[in-house]
């Protein structure tokens, strides 16, 4: 397993670093945020971001994408992590995109060209409860002539608000707490049936509690095989697991660079706070912690892009370090910027938000935790 | 076929040919690994012919030069040949402070003379080397050590106290941190010498510790006679090679530990299941806690390895690896006495294998101790680092 970027891949990380640092600082986000904008996230950007090829990244290059795999893709995400960036990446060229890559040739031909271009955002209609858990799944969708009808709630839809389509997960058979019986289908927003509430989230991003009363979808609507979801949905998940994490290390990333650039300057007692050996001491411990991080991200995107048989195991080992190591980045940057740390006007406090929404996103650490264990029978 | 693959295939058919089957079993307990040296008793005629065979290859120091009793492999060459030997599980044929601490130094700043006369007797099991670096008043501090060598003419004059030299009373030489000058700043003064353990005026007494066991010394020097070619490097300029001494020892401390039996089945084996999970749940999150920390620390040694150009050291990050590396190793102990509970306590049954379980984790409390401790560890990554001021 390499685990040390080659060119190719330092390149892609310095062209994202550049376009992110220019496009979409921290300040975009606020401007979105202050002008309630009614997207939530600037539809320019990520057009030019589908230029830079950041949207077809994991999209075949017959289908307009430039296919540079999951390991380029967390370099993306990191970079967004770093500037708080909001875009349709992880709802989009991810997750539908890794969805899609398992549908039929019809479903490849219409849809992934038009995620690698920018032109469709979609999204991911999963979570139903307060928490993560795909087996709970309780949505149905019952055979209706020559298709389905769906019927359930759905919850922390990200970017389904302004979705132009859904991937629904429903229960063709068995009972919620199964961990088979789930099927996917695409879903068009606008059908009769389904009704959408924007939520707006605490860390001023989108998603969206989506009803769906007796909506009825044709037979072609289903992505992967009849009560075959599950397989897709794995690799989905662990797709957007392990973005997520890398999103996740360079937020954490930021949120400690800017606690350490700040302790260099703040002075009292008549000292810079970062004399202080009990403040050198948790920031090297959380130094160390993210470079511990690091690695877990890099591992498990290599492991996906490799097609390694515990690559699923990886992402979910990675998405609760991360989880649990940008949270200490976030908590001990408010705490050692003391007093200015819980006002609005500096950024410390709004890396806390993301990551406290990151954690939660497909499943916190405990969630994964516990999912290590029963994977190794204990 | 790749010249690479060319040498794993030709490795292979060597290992199978030679390495004596008694030498493929899982190492038993302290007695099983060779430390050689002038008074080692071999503990089986395979674990000496072991030993002979890959003396002969050039393979207990596979990347040193020929001339110095090395096979000249290319690091990648070694690492498949370790590669090789893990696959029919050969088990390392010597241990030696030697091979891990005093050859690196030597082979970057001996003079031709020193290398010619200490290398190959280390790497042929000969001669067993230890570390006289700590003093009583010198442990975290190591720069303050005071440890007097007098210059008298064609000889250095030592006398002082070095204490956890591990293994100081089996030791056949000693390479030794000595203070040559104490006028200018603490980290100037200090030298690098070598001298054998039997000369006059040498004592090594053995320490006995929490786990029972002694392997460091307390080492005493009265009026001992150092001749003048046993400086390494420059006088009074050793603390440069004391450094990157250290630098090695903290890789190898905190260089994480795959053989040992994962967490999770130590503790479902003590504690059963309950409908398949850990009968003690609070335990089982806290292990799944502590393997997904393991396994991405074990990456992150791999990839900071991979990182830094081959054969460089990798500077204050070491110091980063050997900090997480023994607090999650102590952590991982915590959790092993967790799991086996009463009989974990157990210290002298044959039950227990005279304590072994109580007697590892006691050990692991002196891995955040020695080789400068956590708190070392994260004042260097401060200063080094993050360049905090003052740090």
């Amino acid at each position: 397993m390499a685990l040390v970027l080659n060119e190719d891949e330092i390149m892609m990380r310095d062209m994202a670093q550049g376009f992110f640092a220019e496009k979409a600082p921290v300040k975009a986000l606020r401007e979105l945020r202050d002008n309630r904008d009614e997207t939530g996230f600037d539809r320019a950007l990520w057009a030019e971001m589908a230029a830079m090829g950041f949207a077809g990244i994991i999209v075949p290059e017959d289908h307009g994408g430039v296919d540079m795999g999951y390991l380029a893709a967390g370099l993306v995400a990191e970079q967004m992590g770093r500037n708080l960036t909001a875009s349709p990446f992880l709802s989009t060229a991810v997750l539908a995109a890794t969805a899609l890559k398992h549908g039929s040739d019809a479903q490849k031909s219409e849809y992934l060209p038009k995620i690698a271009s920018g032109e469709a955002v979609m999204a991911l209609a999963l979570d139903e409860g307060v928490k993560h858990n795909p087996r709970a799944t309780e949505t149905t969708a019952e055979p209706s002539g020559n298709g389905f009808k769906l019927n359930g709630s759905k919850a922390m839809v990200v970017d389904g608000h302004v979705a132009d389509k859904l991937i629904v997960v429903a229960r063709t058979s068995g009972e919620p707490g199964d961990a088979t019986g789930l099927s996917l289908f695409l879903v068009d927003p606008k059908t009769d049936g389904i009704s959408t509430e924007r939520t707006i989230m605490v860390d001023s991003r989108n998603a969206a509690r989506i009803d769906f009363d007796n909506v009825e979808i044709d037979g072609d609507a289903l992505l992967g095989e009849l009560n075959g979801g599950m397989d897709v949905l794995d690799a989905v998940l662990s797709a957007g697991r392990g973005i997520a994490a890398a999103e996740l290390l360079g937020a954490g990333a930021q949120a400690f660079e800017d606690t350490v650039a700040y302790i260099k300057e703040r002075q009292q007692f008549g000292k810079i706070i970062g004399e202080f050996q009990a403040l050198q001491h948790r920031s090297s411990h959380l130094y160390s912690e993210l470079e511990i991080a690091r690695s877990a991200v890099v591992g498990a995107l290599t492991a996906l892009d490799e097609g390694h048989e515990n690559a699923a195991r990886y992402c979910a080992m990675a998405k609760a370090k991360l989880g649990s190591v940008a949270k200490l980045a976030s908590q001990e940057g408010v705490q050692m910027h003391g007093g200015v740390g819980m006002t609005d006007e500096y950024d410390i406090g709004l890396f806390m938000k993301r990551i406290r929404v990151l954690q939660e996103l497909l499943g916190d650490a405990h969630y994964h935790m516990n999912e290590v264990a029963t994977d190794d029978a204990y | 076929m790749s010249d690479l693959d060319q040498f794993r295939s030709e490795a292979r058919t060597w290992l199978e040919a030679n390495c004596p089957a008694e030498m493929r079993e899982p190492v038993k307990g302290d007695m099983d690994f060779c430390w050689g040296g002038r008074n080692y008793e071999f503990q089986s005629d395979a674990q000496k012919l072991w030993l002979d065979r890959m003396v002969a290859q050039g393979w207990t120091v596979p990347t040193w030069p020929k001339e110095y009793g090395g096979a000249g492999l290319s690091r990648k060459e070694e690492i498949v040949l370790l590669q090789e030997m893990k696959r029919i599980n050969a088990r390392s044929p010597l241990s030696s402070f030697g091979i891990w601490m005093l050859g690196p130094a030597l082979l970057k700043f001996g003079n031709d003379a020193q290398k010619a006369q200490h290398l190959p007797p280390i790497a042929r099991g000969e001669i067993r080397w230890c570390q006289g670096y700590s003093e009583p008043g010198a442990g975290s501090d190591l720069a303050s050590l005071k440890t007097k060598a007098e210059d008298k003419g064609d000889y250095y004059l030592v006398n002082g106290q070095k204490v956890w030299t591990s293994y100081a009373d089996k030791a056949d030489w000693i390479f030794c941190l000595v203070r040559t000058d104490n006028t200018g700043k603490k980290h100037h003064g200090i030298s690098f010498v070598l001298f054998d353990m039997e000369s006059e005026g040498v004592e090594a007494r053995p320490i006995k510790l929490i786990s029972g066991r002694s392997p460091f010394c307390e080492t005493f020097m009265e009026d001992v006679k150092v001749p003048k070619e046993n400086l390494v490097g420059e006088e009074h300029k050793g603390w440069t090679i004391a450094k990157y001494l250290l630098t090695h020892e903290r890789e190898m401390i905190g260089g994480g530990n795959d053989a040992a039996r994962p967490l999770h089945e130590v503790a479902a084996a003590s504690l059963g299941l309950d409908d398949g999970k850990l009968a003690d749940p609070m335990l089982r999150a806290k292990i799944a806690e502590a393997e997904i920390d393991e396994w991405a620390f074990n990456l992150t040694v791999k990839r900071k390895l991979a990182e830094a150009k081959a054969g460089a050291s990798l500077g204050a990050d070491s110091s980063m690896l050997k900090y997480y590396g023994t607090e999650l190793n102590k952590r991982k102990y915590e959790l092993m006495m967790d799991a086996t509970g009463h009989e974990g306590l157990e210290w002298e049954s044959e039950r227990s294998s005279d304590g072994k379980m109580a007697r590892s984790w006691l050990r692991t409390k002196g891995n955040s101790i020695e080789g400068g401790t956590s708190e070392v560890q994260l004042n260097i990554i401060s200063k080094h680092i993050l360049q905090l001021p003052g740090a």
